[in-house]
């Protein structure tokens, strides 16, 4: 009993199919291309969005203010066990001198503070933090250790952060998954019709004693065929739309403050993503639905 | 080679199409299945072919028990039967040569072996000026002879024709039936349904009557002659 499985044959059986079944091919690889370019264009705005976040987050800090009385040694201690905490990133001290300078600039005119001794503020650190959602555990424990005066941070704003970012991420999560099930199911119909189409062919094929993979190879490297092509068609639409909108929001003065990433650099990971995602959507598609084909 | 041992039917629906049928087809037989419409006839066919499951009784085709095939068997199982149709079933959009390469390829046959074994099956059935036109170019008996190429085109143990000449006048029946009688003279098993009396008296072959799901006579010399003389 030998199995003799000429892939050859397989593959020219799908391309020929495709072009046999044009009008329906031309609609498979239109409703991969139109899946494919909403998911990615979502995850491209997310991938910004998740930058741009990123950066805010980086300037998210809180500043512990410095006991009166402390020297210079002690300082230098309890730096020391500031940067012993969990989740502190980073540590920068301001000295007296330096935070009233800071007070002064843009102040200029006041009169009133040109007088001020240069010891009036107290020294300070500014903490950067590495996971934002702690922030307020780490500030308390920071207010814990002696010498440290005050705690000044604005949580609020942290936190609204951190919302927005889980927010954007849950939803982009659920249109992904709604979206590769409505494309699932419309490669899925798209092959269903064609092996309809071909129902005759596929009884004959079973009559003359052909096993369910010989028949079920074509129709899934049609399937795999559709979603490469319609892959790479959307990785081109995908690129020519991102530089038109990048383009648009640079140039723009209102939305001056939104960094675009550039294309380049993400095309390649686009362009797998896209291709891992159309060859699985037209092969799971064509799997599923030939299944009921076969039982014969 | 076929064994039906009080096989029973039943299909789905509860209708009981066979009621304990015993056969016996031996292999190089040439036989004749006869009845009435609705009789089984197309039943039996269907639990040869493993289309259909029988609902009781034991079966065996070619070797396989289909009492207990696994499904991956069933296939290869098939590899060993060519089946032939009242309504030809031939793929319109291909032409008659494309119709047996697809058979051929259908259980992983290579170009070279359709090379060479399309010319050969299309000389058997008469039609090697034909390979080049479609089915729908071609006259009834004319595609009922390549629908016998293509059972042929695998080199099967058996032949099942399940009435061959429902569509054909009388003369183009009569040479489809002279083909198939020498096609099994060529060592093919054949088992022909049908319900047309002359065409099966004008053969002096082994004849299966049923009726109701019953074989009622199995005979050799013409069926429905002896029914004249009782
Ligand atoms: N798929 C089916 N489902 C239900 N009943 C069927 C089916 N196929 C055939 N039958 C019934 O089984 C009986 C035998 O049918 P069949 O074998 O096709 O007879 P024949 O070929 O001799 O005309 C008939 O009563 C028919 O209505
Ligand atoms: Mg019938």
């Amino acid at each position: 009993m030998k199995l003799r499985y000429n892939f050859g044959y397989f593959i020219s059986e799908g391309f020929h199919s495709i072009f046999t079944h044009g009008f329906m091919s031309f609609a498979a690889v239109c409703m991969i291309v139109c899946c494919l370019l909403i998911m990615g264009s979502f995850s491209l705005v997310a991938v910004n969005v998740d930058h741009m976040l990123g950066d805010l987050e980086a300037e998210n800090e809180f500043t512990a203010i410095v006991e009166e009385t402390y020297t210079d040694g002690q300082t230098t201690q309890l730096q020391a066990a500031i940067r012993g905490i969990p989740n502190v990133a980073s540590t920068t001290y301001v000295s007296k001198a330096e935070a009233m300078a800071a007070f002064k600039e843009g102040r200029e005119d006041n009169e009133l503070l040109n007088d001020l001794p240069d010891d009036v503020l107290r020294a300070r650190f500014r903490i950067h933090v590495v996971d934002i959602e702690r922030m307020k555990e780490t500030a308390s424990q920071v207010e814990a250790l002696d010498g440290v005066a005050k705690i000044r941070a604005e949580f609020e704003i942290a936190e609204g952060f951190v919302v927005l970012r889980d927010i954007a991420g849950a939803v982009a999560i659920i249109l992904v998954v709604i979206l590769l099930l409505v494309s699932l199911f419309i490669i899925a119909n798209t092959i269903k019709l064609a092996t309809f189409n071909r129902r005759e062919e596929i009884a004959i094929m079973k009559m003359c004693g052909a096993t369910n993979g010989f028949v079920r190879w074509p129709f899934v490297f049609e399937g795999m065929l559709l979603g490469l092509a319609g892959a790479l068609v959307a990785f081109l639409f995908q690129w020519g739309v991102y530089s038109l909108v990048a383009n648009a929001v640079t140039g723009s003065d209102t939305m001056s403050l939104i960094t675009v990433l550039a294309f380049r650099p993400m095309a390649l990971r686009v362009l797998g993503a896209f291709v891992g995602t159309g060859l699985l959507i037209g092969t799971s598609g064509s799997v599923l639905a030939i299944r009921k084909f076969l039982q014969v | 080679m076929i064994r039906f041992k009080e096989i029973q039917k039943a299909y789905d629906n509860g209708t009981k199409a066979l009621k304990g049928v015993n056969l016996r087809i031996d292999d190089g037989e040439f036989v004749f299945l006869v009845g009435p419409s609705g009789s089984g006839k197309s039943t039996i066919v269907k639990l040869i072919t493993a289309e259909e499951a029988p609902s009781g009784g034991r079966l065996m085709v070619n070797g396989y028990n289909l009492n207990n095939i696994r499904p991956g068997q069933v296939p290869f199982m098939r590899r060993t039967l060519g089946v032939i149709f009242q309504d030809f079933r031939l793929i319109e959009k291909k032409t008659i040569q494309e119709n047996l390469i697809f058979a051929m390829r259908a259980i992983g046959a290579s170009p070279r072996e359709t090379r060479k074994r399309v010319p050969y099956v299309l000389e058997l059935v008469g039609l090697e000026q034909k390979a080049g036109c479609r089915p729908t170019e071609l006259s009834g008996g004319e595609q009922q002879r390549v629908a016998i190429a293509r059972a042929l085109v695998n080199n099967p143990q058996m032949i099942i024709a399940d009435e061959p000449t429902g569509n054909l006048d009388p003369m183009r029946s009569l040479e489809i039936m002279m083909l198939l009688e020498r096609i099994n003279e060529l060592g093919t098993t054949l088992l022909v349904v049908t319900h047309e009396r002359e065409l099966v008296d004008r053969f002096s072959k082994r004849v299966v009557a049923i009726e109701n799901g019953r074989i009622i006579s199995d005979e050799t010399g013409g069926y429905y002659n002896d029914e004249v003389t009782i």
